[in-house]
């Protein structure tokens, strides 16, 4: 039996403590619960498994066989052969949580970059080494913004995603707070201003933004919104694309309190949507309350620099439910991925990256409005996903799409009942303009043009 | 025996940088949010970044350097075969809201997994959506909350043993319950007086590991969970010791409503370092309308995604899951089939054979019930008073020998406790080689012991002056 090294000597090591039967050691199981027939399947081969696999695999359409121009938050992007080489170490990926910082230096000193490169990227002055995803990361946000200032009301755009949005609802279930919504410009895309301001006081905890939001618009006003937020003593929590960051002012100069983000796809494939890499940095002044794992720079008896968790008092193995958070084992090798990504794109490399996909996203969103079937939706600036209404069903359309392995954009009226027939385009730098052609060539195919 | 490369490798930030002009003036970001200066993340070659990296990964110790056998944790071997396949294109490059009809061998997988998973455990119904153990745990906890608002009673009590884990009562916080905690009795196991004690009508849920946080079998299950379920709670199972049972007991006969499972404990995908792992939450029928969206069905030959469920409680993170780490158990459990019986037994085995081992040489002590199962906390309480050594310097001198160190200081009950859980997937040679350097250690001169380690890339570390100096990134220098 593979993997299991002293099946071939039970009875040897039976015999030298003492046992004769391996019943024995589970003596203490009651009767009544024990599995009278295992209904499991006989074992596969590695060479059958791979086998069956291939027939599974056979099954799925990955991009670009089936070209995705999918907007809501996940899009492919290139990962440098490098990164997959560096996570496959297998000192980094069968290693566990590091406990024992002397025999987990590497790992201590990759997070301690990790962090430093996110305290750059955000304008943030500390972050933590990874959350489940960046809808956890929310959750997790507005629960430290309710330890520090026990406010009740928690503003929240109503153009984010539905996942979101639920994810969020369930991690503040325990917290005597409220969700408001604050509307969308219908014209810009943008967030509602007024709204905003009929809606804020001063028992709001904290203000959520996207920057790019989900409609892939830009927030071009933070430094009004931030100072809305600030007057009421409230807290500015923003989402952000972490490759739009090359380009964009960093929160962390608006005046943003906690940055969030989404690492997955920056160093890691899609993978249907996970795994993922939640983002989150904050202000020095929150130390205390971050949740989640910090590393801290520190030396050894020698004087030698070292790394090691810190902070540990504020954790679950410690603090059990006076923790500021239950999480344990978090992202760690997708923050490693995203840490080696950025190392070998350089801000060199990054903002050659958000520079074209800011250019391959105008080529799609000029390509499609040149057809007589779509208009677009908002009127704001965007980086790599923007809205476009079209004239026709949306759902036959992305149909018929399909059937040229094609993936349209993402119909937006199952959540928003306002945006019938809009779709949410994305598109990145691993595009080019014969993707595009083949889209618009498919377009105009499925309406006889 | 294993030794460490050592390496004075510099961060990242102060490796020589090749120069480069950067412009991030671009005419389509709105001129208020242009960034002025492009962000400092250093311009390096590729080879350097490699041999960087290269040179961290070999001042880390992983399953495949040698024998890690921290309690709880299940850290055995993660076959190179599921690694492999999890990383095809044609489940990595799979856009979570493509048509379903395109991704039908990923969903065929988690449909397969889910009945896999119903009959090792003897559940009803599985998600895979959280991310980890303790995202199961919260995600359970959710549950056991909306199960009682729908039948309008107010429970607001999650009553926990003192050997859980840490997890265990900051879920229950997290999902606004109050905790309550009971202590073990001089066996190990559940007091049921006082388990009897704290049940009342405000008694949401009690949250059990079993085999316990000592290694020990709650063999009073079977009252336990009538007593629970009689005064109207759920009762809850922390599949972090499920290893023990496998193919032998299930906790969905034990009477358990919920559970979670640690993939990448249980079922052999490794833990990177901290993650991504795994942790699927399976629910008896009472439960199952409860679950996240969307469940994976099969209608005919065809896998759906249906997000059609009356009393969901919506979503604890975006999509599906961790999917990488589902393929990945489910190639092992393909692989293992009906013989997982033979991991409880030899991880169960190899966790007695240590024990047995250690307890004949006479440093240790070995509280509770003395039958263990994949794993045992025993004390060095009396190496602490005789010779001044406590569980820290152990572990610490268990480097210098090449070995990864053991728990320790876990759970809370045992003093200088240490934690040791072996796994299936050791050898015999592995097993006495541990024994044999824990016997030494004990048997050192304490000198030596408390200065270790001495053999890894450095030494042994000051960790209050990491808290007092708050330097947590490369600017804080």
């Amino acid at each position: 039996m593979p993997f299991i090294p002293n099946l071939s000597l039970k009875e040897e090591m039976l015999k030298e403590i003492g046992l004769k039967d391996i019943e024995e050691l589970f003596s203490d199981i009651p009767e009544e619960v024990r599995i009278k027939d295992l209904d499991l399947p006989e074992p596969l081969s590695e060479e059958e498994v791979v086998k069956r696999l291939r027939e599974i695999a056979r099954k799925n359409r990955p991009f670009p066989d089936l070209l995705s121009f999918l907007g809501g938050g996940v899009k492919p992007h290139y990962v440098p052969s490098a990164v997959k080489h560096i996570i496959s170490r297998s000192e980094f990926y069968t290693s566990y949580t590091p406990y024992q910082p002397e025999a987990s230096q590497g790992y201590l000193q990759a997070m301690f970059e990790y962090q430093s490169v996110i305290s750059e990227l955000t304008g943030m002055d500390i972050s933590n080494c990874s959350l489940y995803d960046m809808s956890t990361s929310l959750g997790e946000a507005v629960r430290m913004g309710y330890r520090i200032n026990r406010r009740k009301k928690v503003l929240i755009p109503r153009s984010i995603s539905w996942e979101r949005k639920s994810t969020l609802k369930n991690y503040i279930k325990g917290l005597p707070v409220d969700l408001v919504e604050i509307e969308y410009d219908r014209e810009s895309g943008k967030l509602n201003l007024e709204d905003l301001e009929d809606k804020i006081d001063g028992d709001t905890l904290c203000l959520y933004i996207e920057n790019p939001n989900f409609f892939g618009i830009f927030e071009e006003d933070v430094d009004e919104i931030s100072s809305i937020v600030h007057e009421r003593g409230s807290i500015l929590i923003v989402g952000v694309d972490l490759l739009s960051l090359a380009l964009v002012k960093p929160p962390g100069e608006y005046g943003a309190d906690i940055v969030i983000s989404e690492g997955r796809t920056y160093g890691t494939p899609m993978n249907m949507g996970g795994s993922s890499l939640g983002i989150f940095a904050c202000r020095k002044e929150y130390l205390r309350n971050i949740p989640g794992r910090i590393i801290g720079l520190t030396h050894d008896l020698d004087g030698n620099r070292a790394f090691c968790m810190t902070l540990q008092t504020r954790e679950q193995h410690i603090r059990r439910e006076k923790a500021t958070s239950n999480i344990c084992t978090n992202e760690a090798l997708n923050a490693l991925a995203l840490l080696v990504y950025l190392s070998i794109l350089g801000s060199e490399g990054l903002v050659k990256i958000a520079k074209k996909n800011l250019e391959n996203a105008r080529l799609l969103h000029d390509r499609l409005v040149s057809l007589p079937w779509f208009k677009p939706r908002f009127k704001g600036s965007f980086f790599n996903e923007f809205v476009l209404e079209s004239t026709q069903d949306v759902f036959y359309m992305n149909r018929e799409l399909l059937k040229r392995n094609i993936m349209g954009g993402l119909p937006l009226e199952v959540s928003f009942p306002e945006l019938k027939n809009c779709l949410l385009f994305g598109i990145t730098e691993v595009y080019d303009d014969k993707d595009v052609d083949m889209l618009i060539r498919s377009i105009k195919e499925v309406y006889h043009v | 025996m294993y030794r460490f490369a050592s390496f004075d490798e510099p961060l990242l930030n102060k490796l020589p940088q090749r120069k480069t002009k950067i412009s991030t003036q671009s005419p389509h970001i709105p001129e208020k949010l242009r960034r002025s200066s492009p962000p400092k993340i250093p311009n390096l070659e590729e080879q350097q970044v490699v041999r960087h990296f290269f040179r961290l990964s070999q001042m880390n110790y992983g399953i495949e350097n040698g024998t890690y056998p921290l309690g709880s944790c299940t850290m055995k071997y993660n076959p190179k075969v599921c690694e492999d396949i999890a990383g095809w294109r044609e489940f990595t490059d799979i856009h979570p809201y493509q048509d379903e009809s395109t991704f039908q061998g990923t969903l065929q997988i988690l449909y397969e997994l889910e009945e896999l998973l119903k009959k090792i455990t003897g559940m009803d119904a599985f998600t895979f959506q959280p991310s980890a153990g303790a995202h199961g745990e919260f995600l359970g906890m959710l549950l056991v909350r909306a199960y009682h608002e729908l039948r309008g009673e107010d429970r607001n009590e999650i009553i926990i043993p003192d050997t859980a884990h840490g997890t265990n009562p900051a879920s229950a916080k997290m999902a606004g319950f109050e905790v309550m905690e009971i202590p073990s009795n001089s066996e190990g196991t559940v007091d049921l007086e006082a388990l009897e004690k704290v049940l009342s009508d405000r008694t949401a849920a009690f949250m059990l590991t079993n085999p316990n946080t000592l290694g020990i079998f709650e063999d009073r299950i079977l009252d336990i969970e009538r007593m629970v379920h009689d005064a109207g709670a759920l009762l809850y199972y922390d599949g972090a010791n499920l290893n023990a049972i496998l193919g032998i007991a299930r906790p969905g006969d034990m009477g358990f409503d919920i559970v979670h499972l640690n993939l990448h404990k249980t079922f052999a995908t490794p833990h990177g370092g901290g993650g991504p792992g795994s942790g699927p939450v399976g629910v008896k029928k009472l439960l199952e309308d409860f679950l996240p969206v969307p469940r994976i069905r099969k209608k005919g030959d065809r896998y759906i995604l249906d997000y059609d469920l009356p009393h969901t409680v919506g979503k604890i993170r975006d999509f599906y899951g961790n999917i990488e780490v589902c393929i990945k158990a489910y190639v092992y459990l393909l692989m293992m089939g009906r013989r997982i019986k033979d991991v409880a037994e030899i991880s169960v085995l190899n966790s007695n054979y240590m024990k047995e081992k250690l307890k004949r040489s006479g440093f240790f002590d070995f509280p509770h019930r003395d039958l263990k199962k994949h794993e045992f906390v025993m004390s060095c309480q009396r190496l602490k008073e005789e010779k001044g050594l406590r569980a820290l310097d152990i572990a610490k001198r268990l480097l210098d020998y090449g070995l990864y160190p053991p728990t320790i200081y876990f759970p809370l009950i045992v003093k200088e406790a240490i934690m040791i859980e072996p796994t299936e997937t050791e050898t015999k040679e592995d097993l006495d080689r541990y024994v044999d350097a824990l016997i030494s250690i004990a048997e050192e001169d304490p000198d030596i012991v408390r200065s270790s380690p001495t053999k890894t890339p450095v030494k042994r570390i000051d960790e209050a002056y990491a808290v007092r100096n708050e330097i947590l990134t490369w600017k804080d220098i």
